[in-house]
């Protein structure tokens, strides 16, 4: 194995490894570069908010109350005088943070009960596929209002309100895919050999249904973020005055007609960064499928 | 014809049955108890006990449960909290004001999707095509809540050619109601308009590879009638099936549309019944809305197979 490890990775290797080819071809495509690059500045921003910040978002300054867009403030100020840019950069924390956290929570989740269902089939298969069907007959933005609602308005339960909303697509994309993989020459040949199920489900069958599920991560996290923009602009997400896109475009509303930028650079920020984990995910999509 | 009727009917009952015990099962979330929470601000013992014996509180959870589903069969849905009233009224008084919503939204959807995706499938790699497809990205992209308020601020405050909001019934006055929904229903239509954009495209790309279509063309006929007598009317099929589906989607959009605009809706109900704390009416419209959009899949099965011929025996 180790062997056959160093000779993979020696220079003289001809063939590129799929992950490697697969990076490839998605560098190639220059709308998944863009959403790549978008996605690795969010991260930045969110991750270095404190230094990158050019005031505190929570501090009011009554003689700067919707001042527009300056040298000073870029995004202008809100109703109670703070910089919105401030405000944007932070609230990019909240948003990605929910985007990963409640995507993480729907793979985690969905994954694994989808792997069981597909591979054991049966009467877990029955149930867990029942189940999911009847999770997805409630449309998503409702099923994770209702949620949140009943876990009450705080962002760590929107999160978990759309990671559980968030679940049943991938038990039935991982359950699909399992279906589809188990009767391959390769899981005959582990089991065979007599590798146990959860050995085979983890180290022949999770690496061959990983590509979709990446795919549909990403995807998901775009869905995910426009999902917690929706419930803090409904006020079941991350509470005031902590910054948040959807509650900052809730304020914005009251003051659209003295200050409209409050409401254009929240929703852009939403925009951009949805549009950059979708452009990214179309581009996985092509990137991992082995047939293009 | 429709011989799969009966089974496809048949396999709702389950589906029905969980999703009624998943809305069920919501109010076991509340965190404490659940009568206190119920009862909000409150705190008189006498409503306190009232609440405890309506929802059946201090029996087993299947019973609460049995007399729950017993009573939703019959048609009652339980009673507001805050508006005392009867959940299935609030219901049907506000639907219909959702539906003329998103029938307007889907109107919409097919105006833009259908023809942007046939152009752009027959005008591949044109400048047609990119455009149609950066609209569709814009489209999924955008948050609808985003994309109101965007709207009310250029058409209602700055050119004043619109209402900010409110909503007129059609019987009242069938100008203003169109004045004061045109928006909101382009909102809601928007994100439908680039799905059905990008799966009319795919289906017409598909089709137009295909042999028929081939043959249509060996046979000498013109482009104009191979691409809307033979390409199209195949490949409309998967999106009629797909426009049934979405018809759900609009349901879910509703709620932040409608709350950006105003209109008491569906979407509206189940917002203010939430910052209310009013559960019944939240689980009553979770509850119609499922039943709603399963029935819709079902219609979307049955028009599946009564489009394409080849299903149909």
């Amino acid at each position: 194995m180790a062997a056959i490890a160093a000779s993979a990775g020696a220079p003289t290797a001809v063939h590129d490894s799929p992950a490697r080819r697969a990076l490839r071809r998605l560098l190639a495509r220059r709308t998944a570069v863009f959403g790549l690059v978008v996605v690795g500045v969010m991260v930045a921003l969110a991750l270095f908010a404190p230094w990158i910040a050019p005031f505190d978002p929570l501090a009011t300054r009554f003689m700067a109350i919707r001042m527009s867009p300056d040298a000073a403030h870029w995004f202008g100020t809100d109703e109670v005088g703070r910089d919105l840019l401030s405000r944007v950069i932070w609230g990019g924390r909240a948003s990605l943070a929910a985007g990963v956290i409640s995507v993480s929570i729907a793979v985690g989740v969905g994954v694994p009960l989808g792997m069981l269902a597909g591979y054991v089939g049966g009467v877990i298969d029955a149930v867990v596929s029942r189940i999911t069907d009847a999770m997805l007959a409630i449309p998503f933005l409702i099923l994770a209002i209702a949620l949140a609602a009943f876990l009450g308005p705080s962002l760590g339960n929107a999160m978990i309100a759309i990671g559980i909303t968030a679940t049943p697509i991938f038990v039935r994309l991982a359950r699909g895919q399992v279906l589809a993989v188990r009767a391959e020459d390769y899981v005959e040949a582990a089991r065979a050999v007599g590798n146990p199920p959860a050995r085979i489900l983890l180290r022949h069958i999770l690496p061959n249904i990983l590509p979709p599920v990446i795919v549909q991560a990403t995807l998901a996290i775009a869905a995910a973020i426009i999902a917690e923009a929706s419930l803090s602009f409904l006020g079941l997400g991350q509470q005031p005055p902590a910054p948040s896109w959807g509650s900052m475009l809730n304020t914005a509303q009251r003051f659209l007609t003295q200050a409209p930028w409050m409401a254009i650079f929240p929703g852009l920020a939403i925009f951009v960064s949805v549009l950059a984990f979708n452009l990214l995910g179309d581009g996985l999509r092509d990137a991992l499928d082995p047939k293009s | 014809m429709l011989k799969f009727l009966p089974r496809r009917l048949l396999q709702l009952v389950p589906t029905l049955f969980l999703v009624s015990v998943l809305i069920f099962g919501l109010q076991q979330l509340l965190p404490g108890d659940p009568a206190l929470v119920m009862a909000g601000e409150e705190r008189d013992p006498a409503v306190i006990e009232q609440i405890r014996r309506q929802y059946r509180l201090d029996q087993p959870l299947p019973m609460q449960y049995l007399h729950w589903i017993g009573n939703v069969l019959s048609g009652d849905l339980g009673e507001s909290m805050r508006i005392k009233q009867p959940v299935s009224e609030l219901i049907t008084a506000k639907l219909p004001v959702t539906v003329q919503l998103a029938t307007m939204a889907m109107v919409f959807a097919l105006l833009i999707g259908i023809p942007a995706g046939i152009l752009s499938a027959v005008k591949r790699g044109s400048a047609w095509d990119v455009g149609a497809n950066v609209f569709a990205l814009w489209g999924l992209s955008t948050p609808n809540f985003w994309l109101g308020i965007m709207l009310i601020f250029l058409f209602s405050v700055k050119l004043g050619w619109l209402p900010a909001s409110g909503f007129v019934s059609p019987f009242e006055d069938w100008r203003q109601s169109l004045a004061t929904t045109v928006m909101p229903a382009f909102v809601l239509g928007n994100a439908i308009a680039a799905v059905l954009m990008r799966h009319m495209r795919s289906a017409m790309l598909q089709a137009m590879g295909s042999d028929y279509v081939r043959t249509a063309r060996a046979k000498g006929l013109v482009e104009k009638t191979v691409v809307l007598k033979h390409a199209l009317r195949n490949a409309l099929t998967p999106v009629i099936t797909l426009g049934a589906l979405e018809f759900g989607t609009l349901l879910s959009g509703a709620v932040l549309t409608e709350q950006v605009f105003s209109i008491p809706g569906f979407g509206k109900l189940i917002v203010d019944a939430v910052f209310n704390r009013d559960y019944a009416v939240v689980q009553g419209v979770v509850l119609v809305t499922a039943t709603v959009y399963i029935l819709l899949n079902l219609l979307a099965d049955v028009l599946y197979v009564l489009v394409n011929p080849r299903l149909r025996d």
